[in-house]
């Protein structure tokens, strides 16, 4: 029994919501609902991000769910995007759910910052913040430098993917930032953690995303085309917590992920019309399509700078803007956008989509799904 | 070496650590069994999963991997400690550790250039090292 997407859901996103998480959260799960058609009283599962401040019995306490029989949650932030859906489709395939919810609510710019402030030295962390490695962009910006001096990749090629996320946020109502950006606008952004500008940074934002997978028969039954959960996947790759101490900072762990997304689909790289990739940092973008056999290793900077990845190239990549422009939801709103090209209702739409792949190649852990539309 | 950031509390996997440091000493865990060196501390070999590990001392030698040149402060202390190198150094010793690189403008730093570890002298509080190019005779900042 194939699981599908039926319904998605997202609050308006801004820089400030003024509502809890807890309201974000109900609302984009009520909108993913009524989207499907589907009324509260038949979920039976929730799936979250473990990061969010938002449980499943909080949720489902206030939306009125009752008895749920799953409940689980993804983890390491913006992978758990498509990991969520990954498991959703699991447990819907091995019978064991039948209505799921997956969520992510979160007051990214109005509530506690991701990498602000001194964080708890514990864990791995405690051999990387007393030397002053104490935000994401610190760590990351350590695999940027090493797809520079290994393949040569510019920061002008991370400027071009922040270019087109822009571009194409443009488009997008919803975006939170829409005007023109040039990549002389990228390069005169300064710099936060050299090679690492302001414009190749993501948003911070207030808002939520829901999605609801059932069996991919019932989908079809309702209002929308359903979409098809083809295959997921996820990968540590070696080094688990401990990202900056890995063997190779210049190849993807999602390397992995990939191999498996591919088998267990029976599709491959050349099957994929559109492409939705967690975007915390320009440079991943790059990774993700590198480790997911969009690009050969070490070429996807100039992929990019050729305008590849744009709508109208031979690639478009987050087409909704992604957490560059549109919003940072930590990587829910990238599957919504899939589904959005996969039904043809996307505010930038690829003529034709019919295989979506959403993933994740964030340097803690990858994540993918390969979605395919009904048309 | 940057002042003012938060200090882990040592437990009993990472204590010999620190307690090295407070003593100008770079102390890691190499297995008994397969001689391979591991970081971070921890109770097992990462490469072979024997849990008989011994503490040595390093000479905190090795290369750059990795580094990025911070520009903003992410804490308040950081603000008159700007711009600061932090990276990834490749010990002698078979383990990639982060540290800071001083003793050189940031732009002189590349990828595989030798390094050599320094301890702070001064500081308050818990003592750290940081890597400076190699036959340097310019200590820490
Ligand atoms: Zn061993």
């Amino acid at each position: 029994m194939k699981a599908a997407i039926a319904g998605v859901g997202q609050t308006e996103y801004s820089k400030d919501s003024g509502r809890t998480e807890l309201a974000l959260a109900c609302e984009a799960v009520d909108k993913a609902l009524a989207d499907a058609a589907i009324p509260r009283a038949e979920v039976d599962a929730v799936i979250r991000y473990d990061w969010d401040r938002i449980d499943e019995l909080s949720l489902a306490t206030h939306l009125g769910l009752k008895n749920l029989g799953w409940m689980s949650q993804a983890g390491d932030g913006g992978p758990a995007g498509n990991a969520i859906i990954h498991h959703a489709a699991a447990a819907i395939e091995a019978g064991l759910a039948t209505t799921v919810v997956c969520y992510r609510a979160l007051n990214g710019r109005t509530g506690p910052r991701i990498g602000h402030g001194p964080g708890e030295a514990s864990g791995a962390e405690a051999f990387q913040m007393p030397w002053g490695m104490v935000s994401p962009v610190t760590q990351f910006g350590q695999f940027a430098r090493r797809h520079m001096v290994t393949y040569g990749t510019t920061s002008e090629q991370f400027g071009a993917v922040a270019v087109a996320a822009r571009r194409h946020a443009s488009h997008n109502p919803a975006a939170v930032m829409r005007g023109p950006m040039s990549l002389a606008d990228h390069q005169a952004s300064r710099l936060i953690a050299d090679p690492l500008r302001l414009f190749d940074c993501c948003l911070e934002t207030d808002g939520a995303c829901a999605l609801v997978l059932t069996s991919a028969e019932r989908a079809s039954h309702g209002p929308n085309p359903a979409i098809e959960v083809l295959a997921g996947a996820q990968a540590s790759g070696p080094g688990g917590a401990a990202v900056v101490f890995r063997d190779q900072l210049d190849v993807s762990e999602a390397t992995h992920c990939a191999a498996d997304l591919y088998r267990r689909a029976g599709l491959g790289p050349a099957d994929v019309d559109v492409v939705m990739v967690y975007d915390h940092f320009t440079p991943f973008v790059l990774f993700a399509l590198e480790a997911f056999g969009l690009c050969e290793r070490g070429e996807a900077g100039a992929f990019a700078a050729e305008g590849g990845i744009e709508h109208g190239g031979r690639l478009p990549v987050n087409t909704h803007g992604g957490n560059l422009s549109e919003a940072y939801l930590q990587g829910l709103s990238h599957p919504i956008e899939a589904v959005r090209q996969l039904r043809g209702e996307a505010a930038l739409q690829v003529d034709g989509a019919r295989v979506a792949l959403s993933c994740a190649a964030s340097a803690g852990t990858a994540s993918a799904v390969l979605l395919r539309g009904a048309g | 070496m940057l002042e003012g950031l938060a200090m882990p509390a040592p437990d009993g996997d990472s204590a010999p650590f620190w307690n090295g440091c407070e003593e100008g000493k770079l102390m890691l865990q190499r297995c008994d069994g397969c001689g391979q060196a591991s970081w971070p501390p921890g109770p097992v070999c990462a490469s072979c999963g024997g849990d008989r590990l011994t503490w040595v001392e390093s000479q905190g030698r090795g290369t750059v991997y990795s580094w990025v040149v911070v520009a903003v402060a992410f804490t308040p202390e950081l603000a008159d400690q700007l711009p600061y190198a932090v990276g990834l150094v490749d010990l002698e010793d078979g383990v990639r550790m982060v540290t800071t690189f001083e003793g050189c403008e940031p732009n002189e730093i590349e990828a595989g250039m030798e390094v050599e570890m320094r301890f702070d002298e001064s500081r308050e509080g818990q003592r750290l090292f940081c890597h400076v190019p190699a036959g340097s005779d310019r200590g820490s900042r």
